[in-house]
């Protein structure tokens, strides 16, 4: 792609779509909600036709903060949940749509979307375990993979690999 | 014994208000006076491996329940982290472990998508050909243990005999029964083998006839309908806004199948239909997973005859080695072989979800890369993960023998489920 090109489809990114700013990833839309924004611009979608949200889960940036396809106006920050809500047809052809929502390190709460998209109560509930993002208004957040009891948020990015010693019976300890 | 008798779908959509906090108390105390509360698994034969549940019972029927999960959970979201994307394909494929090519293929769609990759047409229809298999593999499975769960034990042994045909055809092509690995970023590892059309038909002529042999022993068979029909009925609604995919939703009549209603592979070039039930009751999902394998053995038998010629990889040098035989010849061969398989290849950074319809619903695969050779992030949209959110809705006012046959008509596979 030669640098006019580039541009050209930077120009075209600063578009808005239901409300908030809006990219376009290989011909799929991508929406940049803000956190407070998400279970407004989830109810628009589900009122647009968006039947189901077929999948809720989070990123950890930490190791690569300054990462690329982002709007200008988003502030990239450490997490990111991103949703997939999809439209089976109807009016349109059927297709999915992404929601990325910046989510800082020291505010890590967001309004749940469970009373809109009930399915995704299993979802928060693992971000939740996995990342330790909270979701204000879950009807039962806690832990849905780790143990009740468990420190720590395994798929953080400075959570290390094997960090528990496994003893095996009859090794000498 | 009494029927219980359930209200059609349409009047009982979402009875209970979703949001409240109905199922987070029951781990407290029983709701009301002479109510009881029990665990089901996460050792019961019935559960298909590890899954808990918490019923609260009114005699002998289900007043609420609530699954308890991650008695598997192994980390390989985060395992995922650590393997190039080469070795990626033989940590997916652990996950659901009834259709592992499902979850290689999946990987390998959304690393292409990240490449923007196009892999040969030969490659499609292989990966294709095997998934189709697999469904069917999986598919007989499902027929093996909802037999057993509901007392036909003879259909354990029927259901696995056939599988096990599927299995030794996929060891014929892949090398191993399961966890194949075939699947890759690129393309498939390996050529199909000689004869494979013969060995792809016989078994597709050997298992047609003893479908209709199920049709006989449970299909038609009063006692089999009665413990189905009727039982764990689910309304569209609730099945979408549940975020429930697959044969469930299917079930209800809603027809929505990635495979015809958002294409991926070459299926918009085959000819197969969606079925749709109408009860949304477990029998109906019996019956859509039975006739889907005679779905399946239809696209495969398309796919034997129409078969295209070519590559089975994409000739990429960046993703795939070069041939066992230049590696004797050529000093560079070895180097790049090498260097593919011990740092991997590196692929742009950006974001991908891509998504198939696996045989228990939209199996999602959602990569970020950081424009190394790791992915920085791999999730998975495991299916029965979702579908498991169900079980409470199918379950409300149901026997405990009939809870049995529910969990068995979600088909839940837990090794998907936990990751």
């Amino acid at each position: 792609m030669s640098e006019i090109d580039t541009k050209e489809v930077a120009e075209e990114t600063r578009a808005m779509a239901f409300g908030v700013p809006a990219t376009e990833v290989r011909s799929q839309q991508v929406l940049h909600p803000a956190k407070e924004e998400l279970a407004e611009l989830a109810a628009t979608l589900k009122a647009e036709g968006y039947g189901q949200c077929v999948d809720l889960c989070a990123v950890d940036y930490l190791t690569n903060p300054d990462r690329q396809g982002l709007p200008a106006s988003i502030t990239p920050e450490r997490f990111e949940v991103v949703a997939v809500f999809i439209t089976h047809g109807g009016a349109v052809a059927p297709h999915r749509i992404r929601a990325r929502v910046q989510v800082p390190e020291d505010d890590l709460a967001l309004p749940s979307i469970t009373d809109i998209y009930p399915g995704t109560e299993n979802m928060e509930r693992e971000i939740y375990d996995m990342f330790g993002i909270a979701f204000q208004g879950h009807p039962d957040l806690t832990r849905i993979l780790m143990p009740d009891e468990w420190q720590g948020h395994p798929l953080r990015r400075d959570y290390a690999v094997g960090q528990v010693p496994v003893q095996f019976k009859g090794a000498p300890s | 014994m009494t029927a219980v008798q359930i209200p059609p779908a349409a009047e009982r959509v979402f009875r209970r208000d979703p949001a409240s906090p109905v199922l987070r108390d029951l781990e407290a105390g029983p709701s009301r006076e002479g109510t009881m509360i029990v665990n089901m698994g996460p050792q019961h034969p019935s559960t298909h491996g590890v899954l808990r549940l918490l019923l609260e019972l009114d005699g002998e029927a289900v007043v609420r329940s609530k699954p308890v999960i991650g008695y598997l959970h192994t980390g390989m979201e985060k395992t995922g982290e650590t393997l190039t994307y080469l070795q990626g394909s033989t940590n997916v494929t652990r996950m659901d472990y009834a259709a592992p090519l499902f979850n290689e293929l999946v990987f390998s769609l959304a690393t292409e998508e990240l490449l923007g990759m196009e892999i040969p047409p030969r490659a499609t229809w292989i990966r294709m050909l095997l998934c189709e298999l697999n469904r069917m593999s999986s598919h007989l499975l499902f027929q093996a243990t909802n037999g057993m769960d509901i007392g036909a034990v003879s259909m354990m042994l029927y259901g696995w005999r056939e599988r096990e045909e599927v299995l030794r055809l996929l060891e014929e092509i892949t090398g191993l029964r399961m966890n194949h690995n075939y699947i890759r970023p690129g393309g498939v590892a390996a050529d199909l083998p000689d004869g494979w059309e013969e060995a792809v038909l016989r078994v597709c002529d050997l298992v047609e006839p003893r479908l209709e042999e199920y049709d006989v022993l449970l299909t038609s068979q009063p006692i089999w309908r009665e413990r189905l029909q009727g039982v764990g009925v689910i309304s569209a609604e609730e099945c979408l806004a549940l975020g429930v995919t697959g044969p469930i939703l299917r079930s209800t009549g809603y027809a929505w199948d990635l495979r015809s209603n958002m294409p991926y592979l070459a299926y918009e070039d085959v000819d197969f239909d969606v079925l749709v039930g109408s009860f949304g009751d477990c029998f109906d999902r019996y019956a859509i997973r039975l006739n889907e394998i005679r779905e399946s053995m239809r696209i495969v038998r398309q796919i034997v005859e129409r078969m295209p010629r070519g590559d089975y990889r994409t000739q990429d040098k960046k993703v795939t080695p070069p041939p066992r035989a230049r590696i004797d010849e050529s000093m560079e061969a070895l180097i790049h072989h090498f260097k593919i398989f011990t740092e991997g290849f590196k692929v742009p950074e950006g974001e991908a979800y891509a998504a198939v319809e696996s045989p228990r619903g939209e199996l999602g695969c959602y990569l970020v890369s950081d424009g190394s050779s790791k992915p920085m992030r791999l999730h998975i949209r495991a299916p029965s993960f979702v579908n498991l959110q169900a079980l409470p809705y199918m379950m409300e006012g149901a026997l405990v023998a009939d809870a049995v046959a529910i969990i068995s008509s979600v088909d839940p596979i837990m090794g998907e489920v936990d990751r």
